[in-house]
C-alpha cells in the first residue's frame, strides 16, 4: 500500500516534470494568463477559480467539471498539487503556489471561456488535442427546433447574458444542502407572502418556513411546508406563481445561511387580517413590519 | 327583416352564452372534484395507517425475540412518517392538530431509537414496556376516533372542502369533521401531558435547558444608545425598538434602522446587552476583494469585538458577498461546532454587513461542564471508518449528537471515489455518531 502510493506520487512528479519540458519546448506560441492579486479560497467563485482548475488539470491533480466554484475537489488538488511541489499544504492559493502553477502548467483561456460559453462539456488536460476534449453534443446544436435564424438569435441572446455576467461560472455554492430549486421555491413564497416589508421581516419569514422544517408538527420538505394546504395564504391564491425580486432572493440566501430574525418562530400572521382566533392564542415572539412572530 | 335578423344573432347570443356558462361550470366542478378526492385520499390513508400503526404495537408487544422487534419497530417509524405525511396534505393548518402530529413523531423517534440499539445486549425494559403500552391505548383512542370521522364521511357524504372553507373564513362552526379531530386533539393532550409527568419526554437535552446570560438588565435608552454606537449612527437617524414577547426564549429587543443608502435591523438581549445577530442592507458595488480578504477583515471584527478564540471554518461566495462560519476552539485546539458564529462580509470594500452569533452567545453562557474524556488514540478512531475512505484531515471537535447532548469526537475528513465525507468518531466509545457527504457546488441549470 505504501509503495503504490509512493510509486503514485513518482509517476505524478514524473509527468508534471514532463509537462514543464513540453511547455518549454512548444514555444511561445500559446498565450499565458496571469491570476489576479486575490488569495484563493475554498467557497471563492470566479475566473481565477475556473483559472485554477484548469492549470491543475492540465497538469492531471484536478479530474473534476471546470465550473469556477472552488469546491471539495478543487482543495484536494490543490493540497496535492501544493505536497508534490514542495510547499506549504494549506489549500490556499497564495503568490507563491500561483507562480509555481504558472510555471507548471498552461492555460487556454479562449479555448475554456469558449467552451463555458457554449455550455460544452469539456476537459483541458495537457497533451491531448484540444479538439478532441469537447463533447460536441453542444446544447446549441441539439436544440434543432427554432429553425436557423432563431436559433443564431438565441445564441447570440445567450453569449449577451453570459457576457454580462462575469465571472462565466457553470456552478454555484450550494448552501446547507438546498438546491437552487429550493432556493427558488422560498424565494418565490417569500415575495408573495412579504414582499412589502422591510427586508429583515423577508428574512425571517423565510426562517419560519427553515424553522419548520424542524418542526416535528410540520412536513420535512420545503415544498410540503410550503404547499400544504392553508398553510400560506399567496400559495392559496396563486400569488405564489409570480416571478420574484432579487431582494427575497437575497432574504432567503440569508435565511439560509442563519440569520432568523423571527426569533425561531413556526408561525406568522397579519394582525389586521387573520380570521383565525387559535392564531391568536400562540406565544408571541415580536412584530415586524404588519406581521407577529409566533411559537 | 330587420328585427327577425336581430332577434336571431340575440338567440344565438343568448344560446351561446348559456353553452359557454354550463362548460364554465362542469370545469369549475371537475377541479373542486379533484381536489376534494386528493383530500379524501389523503384522510383515508391517514385513518387506514393509524389502523396498522395501533396494530403493529400490538404485535411489538407480543413479540418476544430482539431479532424480531428491530424491523417491526423500524416499520412502525416508517408508518408514522407516512401518516404524517398524509397530515401535511389535510388543510388542517389552522386548526390546533398539532399536539396529534406530535405523538404521531414521538411514536416514531420511539421506535427509531430502540429499533437502532443493540436489542440483544440491552433489551426492552419494563418502563419502556409500560410506555409502549401506553402508546397503543393513545393510538386506539385515535383510531376509533378517526373511524367515526370517516364513517360519518362516508356515510352523509360530509366534504373536505367545507372543512377547507370553515377553517379559512373561520366560521363559528358545528362542522363533524373539525369536531371529531378536535375531540383527538384534546385527548392526545391529556396523553402527552400525564407522559411527561412519567418521565417520557422526547424534547432532547438541548431543548430542555435553560439559558442563563450573564451581565445586568439594559432598558430601551441603554439599548438605543449601544446601537448607535456599534454602528456609529448619527443622531438625526430614527431608531424602531421593539420589545419580544412572551414567546422568545431570550428577552431581546429588535431595532431597526434607515439612512440614506442603508437599511438595518440588529437584535439586542436585555441582559447584558449581547448583540445576537444584525444585518446592514445596501447596494452592494462591484467586487473589489477577494474571498480571503474578506475572510481576513471578518476574523478582525470578531477579534475586536471580543470573538478572539474563534477560527473559521467554512467560507463561501455569492455574488459580491463573502459567508464565513466561526467556531470556538478551545485551548486544547478542540472545535466546538455547536458554537456557531457566522459573519457576512461585502466584497466591495470589505465591510461586514452581517454577523449572527447568538448559538456562541448562548452555548458559551449556558455550557456548564467541558471536561471531555478521549480514551480513543487518533489513530484508533481512523481504524472505526470505512477503510476504502482516504482520510486527508483530522481534528477533536465537539459536537451535539442526536439526543442533543455535546460529545467530544475525532472529526475525519476523507474522500472517496471523488466525493468528499466528514465522519465523526465518538472520542470515548468509538461510535460512529455521524457520516455525512459534503456538497458543496451545484451546476446552474440554464
Amino acid at each position: 500500500m505504501k509503495e503504490q502510493t509512493v510509486n503514485y506520487k513518482f509517476i505524478k512528479l514524473l509527468f508534471a516534470c514532463l509537462m514543464i519540458i513540453g511547455i518549454s519546448l512548444s514555444g511561445s506560441d500559446i498565450e499565458s494568463y496571469g491570476f489576479s492579486e486575490q488569495v484563493i479560497q475554498h467557497g471563492a467563485t470566479g475566473d481565477d477559480v475556473i483559472e485554477l482548475q484548469a492549470r491543475l488539470q492540465y497538469i492531471g491533480f484536478y479530474n473534476g467539471k471546470i465550473d469556477g466554484v472552488f469546491g471539495w475537489g478543487t482543495y484536494w488538488a490543490v493540497r496535492n498539487f501544493q505536497y508534490e511541489f514542495g510547499l506549504e499544504v494549506d489549500g490556499l492559493v497564495g503568490q507563491k503556489t500561483k507562480d509555481t502553477l504558472t510555471r507548471a502548467s498552461n492555460y487556454n483561456e479562449q479555448y475554456v471561456k469558449e467552451q463555458i460559453r457554449s455550455g460544452n462539456k469539456f476537459t483541458h488536460y495537457g497533451g491531448q488535442d484540444l479538439q478532441q476534449q469537447t463533447d460536441n453534443q453542444n446544447r446549441n446544436q441539439t436544440q434543432q427546433g427554432g429553425g436557423q435564424q432563431g436559433q443564431q438569435q438565441n445564441q447570440r441572446a445567450e453569449q449577451e447574458a453570459t457576457q454580462n455576467q462575469s465571472p462565466e461560472t457553470t456552478a454555484t455554492n450550494v448552501p446547507k444542502g438546498f438546491s437552487q430549486n429550493d432556493i427558488q421555491l422560498l424565494a418565490q413564497a417569500v415575495y408573495s407572502e412579504a414582499r412589502g416589508e422591510p427586508y429583515e421581516g423577508q428574512v425571517a419569514v423565510a426562517a419560519v418556513i427553515l424553522n419548520r422544517l424542524d418542526s416535528p408538527t410540520f412536513p420535512d420538505s420545503i415544498a410540503g411546508i410550503i404547499y400544504e394546504p392553508l398553510a400560506f395564504t399567496a400559495v392559496a391564491d396563486g400569488q405564489f406563481y409570480l416571478t420574484p425580486d432579487d431582494t427575497s432572493r437575497r432574504a432567503v440566501m440569508d435565511a439560509i445561511n442563519g440569520w432568523d430574525p423571527s426569533g425561531g418562530a413556526i408561525y406568522y400572521f397579519n394582525p389586521d387580517t387573520a380570521t383565525s382566533s387559535w392564531i391568536w392564542s400562540r406565544p408571541q415572539i415580536k412584530r415586524i413590519g404588519k406581521h407577529i412572530f409566533c411559537n | 327583416m330587420f328585427r327577425w335578423g336581430l332577434i336571431t344573432v340575440l338567440s344565438i347570443g343568448v344560446i351561446g352564452s348559456v353553452i359557454w356558462g354550463y362548460q364554465e361550470h362542469q370545469d369549475k366542478n371537475a377541479i373542486l372534484i379533484q381536489a376534494e378526492n386528493s383530500y379524501q385520499r389523503a384522510f383515508h390513508d391517514l385513518t387506514y395507517r393509524i389502523d396498522l400503526l395501533s396494530d403493529k404495537i400490538s404485535t411489538v408487544l407480543a413479540t418476544n425475540t430482539p431479532e424480531k422487534l428491530s424491523p417491526q419497530l423500524a416499520e412502525i417509524w416508517k408508518i408514522t412518517s407516512d401518516a404524517h405525511a398524509d397530515v401535511g396534505q389535510l388543510p388542517l393548518t389552522l386548526l390546533p392538530f398539532n399536539k396529534t402530529e406530535e405523538f404521531l413523531t414521538n411514536i416514531g423517534d420511539f421506535s427509531y431509537r430502540v429499533a437502532i440499539r443493540r436489542l440483544e445486549e440491552d433489551p426492552l425494559n419494563d418502563d419502556e414496556i409500560d410506555y409502549l403500552n401506553r402508546l397503543h391505548e393513545q393510538a386506539n383512542d385515535i383510531r376509533r376516533e378517526l373511524r367515526t370521522v370517516q364513517n360519518n364521511v362516508i356515510n352523509d357524504g360530509l366534504r373536505w372542502m367545507d372543512v377547507e372553507l370553515a377553517l379559512a373564513t373561520n366560521e363559528p362552526s358545528d362542522n363533524t369533521i373539525i369536531d371529531g379531530l378536535k375531540t383527538i386533539e384534546k385527548n392526545t393532550e391529556q396523553f402527552t401531558e400525564t407522559d411527561r409527568q412519567g418521565g417520557f419526554s422526547f424534547t432532547t437535552a438541548r431543548e430542555d435547558r435553560e439559558i442563563n446570560l450573564t451581565g445586568k438588565q439594559y432598558d430601551e435608552g441603554e439599548i438605543e444608545q449601544f446601537v448607535r454606537d456599534r454602528f456609529e449612527l448619527e443622531s438625526e437617524v430614527d431608531l424602531a425598538i421593539n420589545e419580544t414577547g412572551e414567546g422568545s426564549d431570550i428577552p431581546m429587543y429588535h431595532i431597526s434602522f434607515e439612512t440614506d443608502d442603508l437599511y438595518g435591523y440588529a437584535d439586542v438581549t436585555k441582559q447584558g446587552a449581547n448583540m445576537i445577530s444584525y444585518l446592514l442592507t445596501r447596494e452592494i458595488g462591484d467586487r473589489e476583494l477577494g474571498l480571503h480578504d474578506g475572510m481576513n477583515e471578518a476574523t478582525q471584527l470578531l477579534n475586536e469585538i471580543g470573538y478572539e478564540n474563534v477560527e473559521p471554518i467554512s467560507s463561501a461566495q455569492y455574488e459580491q458577498v463573502g459567508v464565513y462560519q466561526y467556531v470556538f476552539v478551545d485551548d486544547d485546539n478542540i472545535y466546538f461546532h455547536p458554537d456557531l458564529i457566522q459573519v457576512k462580509v461585502a466584497l466591495d470594500n470589505g465591510e461586514i454587513i452581517g454577523l449572527n452569533a447568538r448559538d456562541y452567545i448562548i452555548n458559551q453562557n449556558t455550557r456548564e461542564t467541558e471536561t471531555y474524556e478521549t480514551s480513543l488514540t487518533e489513530e484508533e478512531a481512523i481504524e472505526r471508518v470505512n477503510p476504502n475512505l482516504d482520510i486527508q484531515e483530522t481534528r477533536l471537535a465537539v459536537i451535539e449528537s442526536d439526543l442533543g447532548e455535546e460529545i467530544l469526537t475525532y472529526e475525519l475528513i476523507g474522500t472517496m471515489n471523488d466525493q468528499t465525507y466528514r465522519i465523526y468518531i465518538n472520542s470515548e466509545d468509538g461510535f460512529e455518531e455521524r457520516v455525512e457527504l459534503l456538497r458543496q457546488t451545484e451546476e446552474l441549470f440554464r
